[in-house]
């Protein structure tokens, strides 16, 4: 399995195929704070229900953050088979869910594909870390014979392509991105470029969390975490009183394949991937621009749309003060002042480490397929300096003909990736 | 001498690593290899483990990646037992 980093991108080694050629999306899982499943997790977000919580998958009392988005009430023998159980952490059985949704909702039979032709490429935060922190605990107070055997893999953070992978029998080309917050958009980009090669088709995406002392004290030290307790104000990004983010649990895993293949099979699509870009900002005190404005110019250039066709921006929404201000003059450097409907469906779930800008992507999908803005989290007034047109309160509803969808991770990648309606 | 039966090796493997849904486990399946119960290499080290905390004994490893099938992992398992209550 290959560790990609954006660097091909930001060398521009990656040109796209504009037009009729770009890969759809046929199918989508999705496991979210606020809904386990595509259908009541996209209702929620319409109407705006927020699932940041006190935690309760641990006690964090003692922590200085302590709200989260988690994914309650999910039963993993109702999704996976028993075998299954012991060998993975939460944030891989719903991975696993996820992906089974999205195979179903494409209406693919993955025994029926030849063995070779279709891959996994998933983004990775941190992997299985409650697992992980378990089986260190058992060795350190127990022994090493008290360690799952399972521990093996199931802490790493590329075990959701290899569990996926074997699930569905895809023995195609393979991978996992670590670009942190990033990753959601980079992995698909990933898979793109696979359908290029000798792919058919790829699941990809990124369902991820890290929910447990292990994980969120790493969490912790990005020093970005909001350490409000009240549910309603703890993450307001754009806002005057933004005081960092709430991070969540889950994310979306999408069926990709050439328009063609889709269209022999007699598939639904979507949405088209028709723009991509990745850029690192400049090292810290070299000066200059940030890099998340070019990042939407060449995702633009490559989808062959302007500005003005843009329908929807889904904001990286760090909810820190300079990240906004920055993410905000990218915006509004390439769009205008107010000059395009700006949202960020993340303020209902908290920010989904590598699963967030998939889940992202999953609601740009579907905003061009139905014609429907979801709604950001009411934030209040906005910072000094920023001057977007926030979808606030309730969905808006029109025809969208591209959405743009926007990630940072922490320490300088930028992503942008456009989706347009497909007609196959 | 203690013994283990299969019944108990059975349980502490659906214990350790769940059971495949397509094999009926009330069946004779003793001689069944591991392969076809859906147990992998991974899934008998695990079981191992377990076996070994819950009788107090110790198993090699390779014994363990040699046995094929239930009746001889139970062998295995039996003759470790053996050795360590003599």
């Amino acid at each position: 399995m290959v560790v990609r980093t954006a660097m091909a991108e930001a060398a521009g080694l990656d040109r796209g195929v504009p037009g009729a050629t770009a890969p759809v999306v046929t199918g989508i899982g999705v496991a979210a704070p606020n809904g386990l499943g595509t259908g009541p997790w996209w209702r929620a977000t319409l109407a705006g229900e927020r699932a940041i919580a006190p935690i309760t998958r641990f006690n964090a009392d003692s922590y200085p953050a302590r709200m989260a988005g988690e994914v309650r009430d999910f039963d993993p023998s109702e999704h996976l088979p028993s075998r299954l159980i012991p060998q993975t952490d939460h944030m891989t059985r719903l991975a696993l869910a996820a992906s089974a949704e999205a195979f179903a909702d494409a209406g693919v039979d993955t025994s029926a594909l030849p063995e070779y032709a279709a891959g996994v490429v998933t983004s990775a935060s941190a992997g299985g870390f409650e697992f992980g922190q378990r089986e260190l605990q058992a060795l350190w107070s127990k022994g090493s014979r008290h360690v799952s055997a399972y521990q093996s893999f199931a802490w790493f953070y590329a075990v959701n392509t290899g569990q996926i992978s074997i699930r569905h029998g895809l023995r195609g080309p393979s991978g996992v991105l670590v670009t942190g917050e990033a990753g959601g958009l980079d992995a698909v980009a990933q898979a793109r470029r696979r359908l290029r090669g000798d792919a058919e088709l790829m699941l990809t995406g990124g369902v991820d969390g890290s929910l447990c002392p292990w994980g969120w004290t790493a969490l912790l030290s990005s020093g970005r975490l909001s350490t409000s307790d009240d549910p309603e104000h703890a993450y307001l990004p754009f806002s005057a009183d933004a005081r960092g983010h709430v991070v969540g649990e889950g994310g979306a895993l999408l069926v990709l394949e050439a328009p063609e293949s889709a269209r022999a099979r007699g598939a639904r699509a979507y949405g088209a991937l028709s723009g991509y870009a990745a850029t690192f900002d400049p090292a810290p005190g070299a000066g200059g621009e940030p890099g998340l404005r070019y990042a939407i110019e060449q995702a633009l250039d490559e989808a062959d749309v302007t500005p003005d066709q843009v329908g929807v921006v889904f904001a990286d929404a760090c909810g820190v003060p300079d990240d906004d201000r920055a993410e905000a003059d990218a915006i509004s450097g390439v769009f205008g002042s107010r000059g395009v409907p700006v949202t960020a469906p993340k303020t209902l779930t908290g920010r989904l480490c590598a699963g967030g800008a998939s889940l992202d992507l999953a609601a740009a999908l579907l905003s061009v397929h139905e014609g429907v803005l979801p709604p950001t989290a009411d934030v209040g007034r906005q910072a000094e300096g920023i001057c977007l047109d926030l979808v606030t309160g309730t969905p808006r509803y029109g025809r969208v003909d591209v959405a743009l969808v926007l990630a940072r991770g922490q320490g300088g990648f930028n992503a942008a990736a456009v989706v347009r309606a497909a007609d196959l | 001498m203690p013994i283990m039966a299969l019944t108990e090796l059975m349980r502490i493997l659906r214990d350790c690593a769940g059971q495949d849904e397509s094999v009926d486990f009330e069946g004779d399946i003793a001689d069944v290899p591991f392969e076809e119960l859906g147990y992998d290499s991974l899934a008998l080290l695990q079981a191992a483990g377990m076996a070994e905390r819950e009788h107090n004994v110790r198993l090699e490893d390779e014994a363990v990646a040699t046995a094929t099938t239930p009746r001889e992992l139970l062998a295995t398992i039996n003759q470790s037992m053996a050795v360590e209550s003599l």
